[in-house]
């Protein structure tokens, strides 16, 4: 059975609001992707090479990246011509079927954060203007939600209004920021912060860091010695660190990930804005070249729109939705 | 840098067709795929590499190769030459009213970098052409957006009208118009909202500010890291509220920036500004040609010989080659070089202004950099005497040296180490000025005296 009828099966009932927020969150996506491979097949009813071509197109638009849409192409004649399918709609199945398993084969699906006894530490890394003060947030009001004590650290004492921003959230989430002054070392924030965790019995402290560009070295030292702070306090922290990367972002994103991943090791990815694009293929090409899993998604600008990733529900808001 | 430079891929390619004068469709064909692919990592939009390409077809057909260029480098520079054409033309300026004040909106999506180019665009204007600058914060959604705008004006030194978060943007845009008519500014900065995308809301509130302020200009923000959707981003807003111009930024982080090209190819608004760093001095206006060197991943050639005429002084230059050349070479003159290639800027950014030297690491240059500064340090710790005879520098010398300098033994030799093989390089330029040969391996003495 491929993997268009499982979801389908699965899916077919809507019990689960996730679905739905997923299918609301990814309307411009598949309006975008779905309907293209839909009237593709519609056009073509046997498979030729210019098929693949267009579809090749259709990837490469959705920021899938060319060297993943490339492979994808390739492996997905092969297999076609292995198989003998020429009919349209199956290749299309089948190439919903090619990247999941490229996905799902790279790595780790973890999603939600796990706490331990001590305090858990996520360190909150990104370029400027993905979103991550709001993602941050978005976190902690999911976590609070399942009782755990979170506390949030305002390491952004570069961008001008960036504490202010942090510490508005902290009093609509009625939790405690930590903060130091404006253009303050943010490693001895971050050391405040750590400290008070300790002392409060804290479950999940989010280290909330400045929007850097990955090619600017300074700055890029700043986040390593913030690192090293956190681990001199918690054993093994920082337990997690997120990059967010705005679904809108195109190449460079797979840049950005390898960049950020050589000075902290990463946990996990967050896409933002995934309901403001009809692309975001680059959550592919970032697992495709680092493995590296996407943790959650934001599918709207309300609190309860960032969901665990699930890829069973991506693909299925993805390509079938409603 | 992240990617391959194009030019390498092509000579690849080039390999292949050593010796064709004419460009013809079947040698271009290796040669247009590697382009395509070029730009499609520097998410020019899709559609727009097709039509590109095509273009560039057209016009490389039957041409000539042209003297003392290869067809690879042909091609390259029949890209290159469309893409400056594409991405240049146009509007670029800001016209100023000379009676009234001039106004400008910002508008963009969310994280585009409004509020901060905003600020720069202000210094940019204060500064340099002396213009006397408001700035008004319509952000009214975004938690600390205002007290940003604030904290940005305060740095920049210009007013910035702040009615707090209860009020609707267009009255404070209609505010902060009578008070730049009333006390006679000459530019007025509107930084809107950003939303995450272009909806009705969005539209409508920048519509009714534009209907009551009427700007001079209306400037969308485009962040350089943008990928396939940036020209949907940009058609919807001009088709919805007409720019007048673009501003690309965050072009100081290594994304290629594909998507001023399909932007500009796709709307026809010209880009007037580019971001190119994190301080409110960091906006540049925009240069076309630079830019389609960074989409092909060429370098940026230009900037780089620019900036070294600007700041090389000639003179100097040529009083130490003399002194190579004549042998009397000393550790003065090795400062002396060292000192002008810091004054061009740090490594890191030269390196990576010069194509074909895609390798580097941040952390390389940034050792290379230190031992630059370390050898100064050594040096200055020098008697006059010992700079110019460095072979009487004898054991209790460089221990002598050493503590003056804060630094060890084993540094002061390293300098002289790199001192013997700057004149050995020097010889052997010399002995191939006598006998015209060039010497085994190059030059490599040259770069290392550098301290690349």
């Amino acid at each position: 059975m491929g993997l268009i009828s499982f979801l389908k099966n699965k899916f077919a009932k809507k019990e689960e609001k996730e679905v739905e927020a997923y299918s609301q969150g990814m309307e411009k996506s598949r309006e975008f992707f779905s309907n293209k491979l839909t009237n593709l097949s519609k056009k073509y009813k046997k498979v030729n090479q210019e098929y693949f071509e267009q579809l090749e197109e259709i990837l490469i638009e959705s920021d899938v990246g060319v060297n993943l849409t490339l492979k994808v192409i390739d492996e997905l004649l092969i297999e076609s011509r292995e198989k003998k399918i020429n009919d349209a709609e199956e290749i299309n199945s089948l190439l919903i079927d090619l990247l999941f398993e490229d996905y799902s084969k790279k790595g780790s699906s973890i999603t939600d954060i796990s706490f331990d006894n001590q305090t858990t530490v996520l360190l909150v890394v990104g370029v400027n203007g993905v979103g991550k003060t709001t993602t941050i947030a978005k976190i902690a009001n999911r976590y609070l939600k399942q009782g755990k004590s979170v506390a949030l650290v305002a390491g952004d004492t570069f961008r001008a209004g960036a504490i202010e921003q942090l510490c508005i959230w902290g009093d609509r989430l009625n939790i405690p920021v930590i903060k130091g002054n404006e253009n303050a070392d943010p490693a001895s924030v971050v050391y405040d912060g750590v400290k008070y965790a300790k002392n409060n019995n804290i479950d999940l402290l989010i280290v909330d860091t400045a929007g850097r560009l990955q090619n600017k070295q300074n700055l890029m030292d700043e986040l390593s010695k913030i690192k090293r702070v956190i681990s001199k306090e918690i054993a093994n922290g920082p337990q997690e660190t997120f990059l967010i990367i705005d679904a809108t972002t195109g190449q460079n994103g797979v840049v950005q990930a390898k960049a950020f991943s050589e000075i902290t090791p990463l946990t996990g990815v967050v896409i933002t804005k995934m309901d403001g694009t009809s692309k975001g293929g680059i959550i592919l090409a970032i697992r495709d070249e680092l493995g590296t899993p996407v943790r959650f998604i934001g599918l709207g600008e309300k609190m309860e729109d960032l969901k665990p990733f699930d890829l069973d529900k991506y693909l299925y808001g993805l390509c079938i939705g409603e | 840098m992240a990617f391959e430079s194009l030019t390498d891929k092509l000579s690849n390619v080039f390999k292949k067709l050593r010796g064709q004068a004419r460009l013809s469709e079947s040698n271009m064909e290796d040669m247009l795929k590697e382009i395509r692919i070029a730009l499609l990592e520097a998410d020019v939009n899709f559609k727009v590499v097709k039509e590109f390409i095509n273009n560039v077809k057209e016009k490389a057909i039957g041409q000539d190769v042209l003297n003392k260029l290869n067809p690879s480098q042909m091609i390259t520079k029949i890209v290159h030459d469309e893409l400056e054409t594409l991405l240049g033309g146009g509007e670029t300026e800001v016209k100023y009213n000379s009676n009234k004040p001039t106004i400008i909106m910002l508008v963009g999506l969310q994280g585009s970098g409004k509020t901060t180019s905003a600020g720069k665009l202000a210094y940019l204007m204060k500064n340099k052409l002396n213009k006397k600058v408001l700035l008004a914060a319509c952000d009214v959604y975004r938690p600390a957006a205002i007290e940003q705008l604030c904290a940005i004006g305060k740095t920049v030194g210009v007013q910035v009208i702040n009615k707090g978060t209860n009020i609707s943007p267009v009255e404070i845009a209609k505010e902060a118009k009578i008070i730049a008519y009333n006390e006679h500014y000459d530019v007025l900065i509107i930084d809107t909202a950003g939303r995450i995308t272009i909806d009705e809301d969005l539209m409508t509130e920048i519509n009714n500010i534009k209907n009551d302020v009427q700007p001079d200009e209306t400037i969308l923000l485009v962040d350089a890291m943008s990928g396939q959707d940036a020209v949907n981003v940009a058609q919807a807003f001009n088709e919805k509220t007409p720019l007048t111009g673009i501003i690309m930024s965050k072009l100081d982080g290594d994304a290629r920036g594909g998507a001023a090209l399909s932007i500009r190819h796709m709307t026809g608004v010209p880009i007037k500004f580019a971001g190119v760093g994190e301080k409110v001095s960091d906006l540049d206006v925009f240069h076309p040609d630079r830019m389609a060197d960074r989409i092909l991943g060429m370098g940026d050639v230009m900037t780089l010989v620019e900036k070294a005429q600007e700041q090389i002084d000639e003179e100097s230059a040529k009083k130490a080659a003399n002194k190579m050349m004549s042998g009397k070479f000393d550790l003065n003159d090795m400062l002396g070089q060292m000192k002008q290639v810091q004054k061009l800027g740090s490594l890191g950014g030269l390196m990576k202004l010069i194509p074909g030297m895609p390798k580097i690491t941040p952390e390389q240059t940034k050792m290379a950099e230190d031992q630059m500064k370390r050898f100064e340090i050594v040096i200055n710790s020098m008697t006059p005497e010992e700079r110019k005879h460095p072979e009487i520098l004898q054991y209790t010398r460089k221990i002598r040296i050493a503590k003056g300098s804060g630094k060890q033994v084993s540094d002061v030799n390293a300098v002289l180490k790199r001192f013997d093989q700057m004149k050995q390089a020097m010889k052997q330029v010399e002995n191939y000025r006598k006998t015209g040969r060039m010497p085994p391996g190059g030059l490599g003495g040259f770069g290392g005296g550098m301290g690349f």
